[in-house]
């Protein structure tokens, strides 16, 4: 359950980003996850929720933008979306290096100035 | 669906509640100002790792983080490799664990100075915990520093410790598959430790099967089989840290 720390270091970061911003309140928060970052997105909303009372985000919407693992094999050079971090090759069979998909990456967020 | 939250419904239905004008507005997604964040979520782990690994390399301190399964016999493990480097290497442990000073404990009787940190419900040790563990470790120049991580072969994954190498440790009684199972502790280790190979008569695991599910998630992983109660292959293991904190 690495989800509540993660949600506790998204408030952290976004928190502190809008404070420097001169915001007052978080409305919106763009998240980027790849499909292989080891993170459960159900999970992580619902330490969101907790994650956010009494801060500046209380209440935002955590908008999350799954980025789908993809590998090339070391063998044939054929590249080809993962499953899971030990995908075989559709051409030749050997194992798939990962290329992306363990995105964990706040993209933006929506702010308000007056509280 | 709702474009923006992924939600399954439809928003052509106003809720509000009498004298609370904003819950009507619960999903008015593009009222305020953008801010462009392009920030990792795990960026300020990374910081204080980074920072770690920094100090460890002005102190020429080995830090090895060991990561298993609860019950892999690491802390067995690590009384064993205390005992046999024999003062050699100054050695310094930081225990992880939810509860209890057990497993420190174990380790202060083998001599070697070891400071214990309580995660309570968290699964897994970060970069600030190990940093404050320094602090209260102050482990020498020249060290050797294991970091016990908290039983659980998921979460650890994750966080960087500002370790040189993780340590993934697997006891034969957990079976061969355990790697397919979870191969994000397995692709992130170094090295891989296959204990208690004196209970191999008795088991139906295979080393070589082991090694191969390994090798699929991490081809780059180096092996080696002991067994931390007999002794058994303790000797290449201490030959490779030997090796490595002179580096």
């Amino acid at each position: 359950m690495h989800e509540m720390s993660l949600a506790l270091s998204i408030v952290e970061l976004v928190t502190g980003r809008a404070e420097a911003a001169g915001a007052r309140t978080i409305n919106r928060i763009e998240l980027e996850v790849g499909t292989l970052a080891g993170v459960l997105v159900d999970s992580l909303r619902f330490c969101f929720e907790a994650a956010v009372r009494n801060t500046m985000a209380a209440g935002a919407e955590l908008a999350i933008r799954e980025i789908a693992a993809r590998g090339s094999c070391p063998a044939c050079g054929v590249e080809a979306p993962m499953e899971g971090l030990i995908s075989a090759c559709p051409v030749c069979g050997q194992y798939l290096v990962l290329g992306k998909g363990r995105e964990l990456r706040v993209v933006s967020m929506t702010v308000d100035e007056e509280g | 669906m709702c474009d923006s939250c992924g939600c399954d419904h439809e928003h052509d239905v106003t809720i509000a509640l009498p004298g609370r004008a904003d819950v009507a507005e619960v999903h008015d997604h593009h009222h305020g100002r953008v801010l462009q964040v392009e920030e990792d979520v795990l960026g300020r782990n990374n910081a204080l790792a980074s920072h770690n690994r920094a100090w460890f390399a002005a102190h020429q301190i080995l830090a090895l983080n060991l990561v298993s399964s609860p019950g892999s016999g690491k802390t067995t493990l690590l009384e064993q490799t205390i005992r046999r480097l024999n003062g050699a290497v100054p050695v310094a442990v930081i225990e992880g664990d939810q509860q209890t000073l057990l497993d420190a404990e174990r380790i202060n009787a083998t001599g070697a100075p070891a400071v214990q940190v309580n995660t309570g419900a968290g699964c897994h040790l970060d970069a600030d915990m190990v940093h404050r563990a320094l602090h209260a470790l102050t482990p020498p120049d020249h060290s050797l520093l294991f970091i016990e991580n908290v039983g659980n072969l998921v979460c650890p994954a994750l966080f960087d410790l500002g370790e040189k190498a993780k340590v993934v440790i697997i006891s034969v009684t957990e079976g061969e598959d355990k790697p397919l199972k979870y191969p994000a502790m397995f692709a992130a280790a170094s090295l891989c430790l296959i204990n208690k190979i004196d209970l191999l008569p008795y088991l139906d695991f295979s080393v070589a099967r082991c090694m191969e599910y390994a090798r699929r998630a991490n081809p780059d992983l180096t092996f080696f089989t002991l067994s931390a109660r007999t002794g058994d292959g303790m000797d290449e293991w201490l030959t490779w840290l030997n090796d490595a904190v002179r580096h």
